[in-house]
């Protein structure tokens, strides 16, 4: 067997340690990485004998909700979802992110799907990570131009969740809500931390307790390519084509 | 008399007027794209679409038939195969305008119509760019004295009627009622709309109410102004529990539509 890793495959296994405490994990639109992150955290939960359940809102097969689309948020809302993914055009080093285009809006240059649903999943899933691959000044802002979701609310405002990571291919942050900053925890191999502040367009801090990101052992890519691959390509047959050739 | 009305898909399309508001299911709910078809040829103009909560193929090609003045949405996208070209050039041009919103924010306005309330909150979204930029949306303290925390800040949504809604399902039976299975976002669109039209594979000769299983999965007849049957109706999207979308053809598409020119091109093979 062939044992690269591929970069997805790194990302994938980077997410399903986040999801090691969970017992509803729920994947939103446009995110195969985090969709096969939580199908690999709930087969791995098995051996453990763990119970974790996956909601991804776009699989029919992998899916817990009757009540329509509505149930999503509702469920949440309700705090019966642990942790969800959400992404950017741009993320800022408070958090905020933007999900509709870059310019001034509403007069905006470049424009992007839209909100989804994280103005609502943002305020009220004890852990959300923010997922973005590209990891680069234009992505990682100092300030967004369009605030989908912020980051932090004022005082008074419902808010039991909001940003507990963020997950490059370059490298993963711990968000502190107190300081409102990122902090950097884990480092992909080839990467420098020197190089990490001049891709990122946001300060942060670096943990001291900073590592490398490490590759997932033979157990866990043969659980991701013979048994989580195929699941994945029900919902996401690009995604999975393309990487696994499923 | 038969318990409901069997129309053409000609009888259903002339039902939408210019201006009306015009309820878009998800992608994941029963796209009707033959309707869709036949109402660009039509050549409507200055709908207002509603998207629950999103849309894909469907709403980028009435916008760039210039079939829209005006969307509600949280999203317009292509999913797997990237943005929606003829959406974000004309947001992008001003042609047309977005109403941005949120997904549980496009639920809860059709909620308060179900109910026949004049708003409905919602938390979260408080502090968002989506808030700012909604004049039609307020923010008040809470009210009650039991329940939530009290003085904290909650975000009222208006009701919001649609005009028309139409998608596509497998089937109906014989009284009209329709099989909408899990996809109940189906039936809060069809509550909040003056008028439901609905494009189905097949029409069966059994009466859902007579199982608690059909019963509770089905759109009941009172709801719904009239049936066509249109086969393969959802094409080239999916028909949950039915068909898969058709992968292929949604790339094809996605690469014409970033063009003007290459959408014109795609648009006179398809219609």
């Amino acid at each position: 067997m062939n044992l690269d890793i591929q970069r997805e495959e790194l990302l994938i296994s980077q997410l399903a340690d986040l999801l090691k405490n969970d017992k509803h994990v729920a994947v939103g639109a446009a995110s195969p990485i985090p969709g096969a992150a939580a199908l690999l955290a709930k087969e791995e939960a098995k051996f453990l004998n763990k119970r974790l359940r996956v909601t991804i809102l776009h699989s029919n097969k992998y899916n817990n909700f009757t009540d329509g689309a509505r149930e999503l948020f509702d469920c949440a809302a309700q705090g019966r979802i642990d942790t969800f993914f959400l992404g950017g055009v741009q993320i800022d080093g408070q958090a905020n992110i933007n999900l509709v285009g870059t310019g001034e809006y509403p007069k905006i240059k470049k424009r992007f799907p839209g909100s989804f649903g994280s103005a609502l999943m943002y305020f009220v899933v004890p852990q959300i990570i923010l997922f973005r691959e590209e990891h680069s000044p234009r992505t990682l802002v100092k300030k967004v131009d369009f605030i989908s979701a912020p980051g932090v609310s004022e005082r008074g405002v419902y808010r039991p969740g909001g940003p507990k990571y963020l997950l490059t291919n370059r490298a993963l942050f711990k968000f502190n809500k107190n300081l409102q900053k990122f902090s950097l925890f884990k480092i992909n191999e080839k990467e420098t931390v020197k190089n990490l502040i001049k891709l990122t367009g946001f300060d942060f801090d670096v943990d001291n307790k900073i590592s490398q990101m490490s590759n997932p052992n033979t157990n866990r890519i043969n659980i991701l390519r013979n048994k989580i691959a195929p699941m994945v390509s029900e919902f996401y047959p690009e995604f999975a084509n393309k990487i696994w050739g499923v | 008399m038969k318990s409901f009305d069997e129309l053409s898909l000609k009888e259903i399309v002339d039902e939408v007027q210019d201006g009306f508001i015009l309820g878009i299911p998800a992608d994941y709910s029963g796209v009707p794209m033959k309707f869709t078809k036949e109402l660009i040829k039509k050549g409507v103009k200055n709908l207002k679409l509603y998207c629950l909560p999103l849309t894909t193929i469907q709403g980028d090609m009435l916008i760039g038939s210039g079939c829209v003045s005006e969307i509600e949405a949280a999203a317009v996208t292509l999913g797997e195969f990237g943005m929606a070209p003829r959406f974000s050039e004309a947001v992008e041009n001003g042609k047309i305008l977005i109403k941005d919103s949120t997904c549980p924010a496009l639920h809860a306005q059709l909620q308060a119509t179900e109910k026949s309330v004049p708003f409905m909150p919602l938390r979260g979204v408080i502090g968002s760019d989506i808030q700012k930029h909604r004049k039609d949306w307020h923010v008040i303290e809470n009210p009650m004295r039991s329940s939530g925390v009290r003085e904290e800040p909650v975000l009222l949504l208006p009701a919001v009627q649609l005009d028309i809604l139409v998608f596509h399902a497998p089937c109906s039976d014989r009284n009209g009622n329709i099989q909408i299975g899990r996809r109940r976002e189906l039936a809060t669109l069809a509550h909040a709309s003056k008028k439901v039209f609905v494009t189905v594979e097949k029409i069966l000769d059994i009466d859902f109410f007579e199982d608690e299983l059909s019963a509770a999965t089905c759109l009941p007849a009172l709801y719904v102004n009239g049936i066509s049957i249109v086969k393969n109706g959802a094409w080239p999207c999916a028909l949950p529990g039915v068909y898969s979308s058709d992968n292929e053809e949604i790339k094809k598409y996605s690469l014409a539509a970033k063009t003007k020119e290459g959408f014109g091109e795609y648009m006179r093979y398809y219609l």
